[in-house]
């Protein structure tokens, strides 16, 4: 009985959590059209969360490009079809790794910062300030931030995928003396540009708006203590991984289906 | 840091990301075959279309002249209803054959389009009179070996 | 004292307010007059900020009624709200500066945020109102870079940068050296007498308190259990005043948080184990 208690308190909790976090979100996406008044704050937190993060994007990126080039031409070489490498590497960057572990690295570079900072303006009042300024704090402080990590998302994930493509080349072509022609042309031959290109670019735009929107969210229900959030910090990017990978599938499986 | 140096980052940002797009577009996906979907659209039926699939090449001397656009059962025939798109630049008489071929021995499937004589020209919406299903590896194989039964 | 007297600047009426379920304020009443200096003092956890919300309609009360300026802040509209908001500074005891701004344009974001005027004249204005506080020479530092008495300062300069009717002061002197504490009383005074201000100080420091105080309200238990001039209370011989007037450790504020009996909790244990 005991157990069952705090598991009926625990559901209740998430409940609430949930309940608060879709408040959070309407009175975000309400104070947008205010946000056009002031565009400078945007441009900031594109920088925040965009430009800060290009380089361990490209960097993670290429690494991945290379590893897929090495990987992919050790499994192709044995049906004799290495000249479907670009395929594989394209197919797998464009689908699946370029949305995916571009938002993983996001969640962890810029999502884990924008929770930090906003728990810390919290704990220090700040917010709290701009409301007795008469300043509405979801113009000044969220709504920039969630639009910048919508619109930073599919940027950073076309930046990952074409950084790889350009490993894989380099690993597969360069290296491994693959056929650049075969390379490229399979690749071209394979990759659809609405099925997989524009896919790709729905779901990282998807991404960038749940993971922006957990952290941001997570920032603003910290406790405000430097504790809190700390512990809101690692929830932040626990929670932005996880419905990143949950919601692929679910993305996933429905454009499959819709082909 | 000041909002000029903030503002050209960001810019230098987007244009990197919007050109990391325009490679993809382009360089990796098949944007520029598609073309942008201005081609003329015809139609044909077909016993057996195989395993045939949507955006499948179209080809005519080997050359990729179209896609499939849309493939469906049609009961009124009975047969299977496939909606060829090809590029404008190309034009062929109307007893046109288009026949379901396969690159390789278990490759991907296409379109194969043979011109015939006429002197008029497909036009958006017309219908290919002359048409081959696809080979079904099966049916080869049966064929054969009722033929190779029936010479003994 | 009523809503309608014209002398009150904020009326507090038979205010309740709990957090979860635990009461914070039960019935409380006050009334700030126009120009006055008005402290509320009482214990650390008595909600003294909380009441600064509840003022500034940040938060909303469970029961009761807040009037400022004769209007129930609780009834406005948010246009009415911010356009309420706009006559009233508050100093926040962090200072809530604006971390990723200088001190010269936080003291121009109000500014910025609800008036049109030409930079030019922002530049006089905020070189105005650092330059009462004494730091007009910080302009170009960041709130990293202050002490949190000079951050304070900053703070209040922003307060003051709207030309409010009230400024509300949320604990300014705590965790200040004495010359900041004697720059942060010196600086309410002047605003209060100078310029017409009108000043709700929430504190426990009791003498700097004191001397700047026309009014104090001491509270304590969710209820206003004195209120006077400091004179007035320095008389009082109520005990709960007396105790915490003169810093007594022990009183109607018990010294031990309630506990079962000492000998009992030493040695009971033991005996029953025995």
């Amino acid at each position: 009985m005991n157990a069952l208690a705090r598991l009926g308190r625990a559901v209740l909790d998430a409940l609430a959590r949930l309940g608060r976090a879709t408040r959070f979100l309407a009175d975000t996406v309400l104070a947008l059209p205010a946000l056009a008044r002031k565009p400078g704050l945007l441009v900031r937190q594109l920088y925040a969360v965009g430009v800060l993060t290009v380089l361990i994007v490209l960097i993670s990126g290429l690494f991945v490009g290379m590893v897929l080039g090495l990987q992919g031409y050790n499994i192709l070489v044995r049906f004799n079809s290495e000249s479907s490498l670009g395929v594989m590497v394209g197919l797998s960057l464009v689908r699946e790794l370029g949305p995916v572990v571009t938002a993983l690295l996001f969640a962890g570079r810029a999502g884990s910062a924008l929770t930090a900072e906003i728990g810390l303006m919290k704990a220090t009042e700040q917010l709290s300030a701009l409301e007795m300024m008469a300043v509405d704090p979801y113009r000044e402080v969220m709504t920039p931030r969630l639009l910048a990590g919508f619109l930073a998302m599919p940027l950073l994930a076309a930046l990952f995928s074409a950084v790889g493509v350009l490993g894989g080349h380099l690993v597969g072509v360069e290296l491994l003396g693959v056929d650049a022609g075969a390379y490229w042309a399979q690749m071209r031959n394979a990759v659809d540009f609405y099925d997989d290109l524009l896919s790709g670019v729905v779901k990282s735009l998807v991404f960038g708006f749940v993971a922006t929107w957990i952290a941001v969210f997570e920032g603003y229900d910290a406790v405000p203590t430097a504790e809190g959030v700390g512990r809101a910090t690692t929830r932040s990017v626990v929670n932005a991984s996880l419905a990143v990978l949950g919601l692929n599938f679910v993305l996933t499986a429905i454009m499959l289906n819709g082909e | 840091m000041s909002t000029r140096a903030v503002e050209t980052a960001v810019g230098a940002f987007v244009a990197a990301g919007l050109a990391a797009l325009f490679l993809l577009a382009l360089k990796v996906s098949n944007l520029a075959e598609i073309g942008g979907g201005d081609g003329y659209r015809v139609e044909g039926w077909f016993e057996n279309i195989g395993g045939l699939q949507v955006r499948a090449p179209v080809k005519a001397s080997g050359v990729r002249v179209g896609r499939v656009a849309a493939i469906e059962y049609d009961d009124s025939h009975y047969q299977a209803r496939v909606v060829l798109e090809i590029d404008r630049r190309y034009r062929f008489p109307v007893d046109t054959a288009a026949s379901i071929l396969t690159a390789g021995l278990l490759g991907e499937q296409y379109v194969g389009l043979e011109p015939g004589a006429e002197e008029t020209y497909l036009e958006d919406g017309d219908r290919l009179a002359i048409t081959e299903s696809a080979m079904v590896l099966e049916r080869l194989i049966s064929q054969f070996l009722y033929s190779k039964a029936a010479g003994d | 004292m009523v809503s309608s007297d014209g002398d009150a600047l904020v009326v507090v009426r038979d205010l309740h307010f709990s957090r979860g379920s635990k009461p914070i304020f039960r019935g409380i009443d006050l009334t700030v007059r126009r120009g006055s200096v008005t402290a509320i003092m009482g214990p650390s956890g008595t909600g003294k900020t909380t009441l600064l919300k509840l003022i500034g309609a940040q938060l909303r009360p469970d029961a009761g009624r807040i009037e400022v300026d004769g209007r129930d802040v609780h009834r406005l509209g948010r246009a009415e709200l911010y356009a309420l908001r706009r006559r009233i500074g508050m100093l926040f005891q962090s200072g809530a500066l604006l971390t990723d701004l200088s001190v010269y344009d936080n003291v121009a974001y109000p500014l910025r945020e609800h008036t049109r005027l030409p930079e030019t004249l922002i530049r006089h204005i905020v070189l105005t109102k650092l330059h009462a506080v004494g730091l007009r020479g910080a302009r170009d530092l960041m709130p990293a870079e202050l002490s949190g008495g000079m951050a304070r300062r900053v703070a209040l300069a922003r307060a003051l940068a709207l030309d409010p009717m009230m400024i509300m002061y949320d604990e300014p002197f705590t965790g200040q050296d004495p010359i900041s504490m004697g720059v942060l009383v010196q600086l309410i005074k002047t605003f209060n007498r100078a310029l017409g201000i009108t000043s709700i100080i929430v504190s426990h420091d009791v003498p700097e308190t004191a001397s700047i105080a026309d009014e104090i309200y001491l509270i304590a238990d969710g209820r206003v259990v004195a209120h006077g001039s400091p004179e007035a209370l320095g008389r009082s011989a109520d005990p709960w005043v007396r105790q915490f007037l003169d810093a007594r450790p022990d009183g109607p504020v018990r010294f031990h948080h309630p506990a079962p009996d000492y000998a009992e909790d030493l040695f009971g244990a033991a005996e029953r184990a025995a």
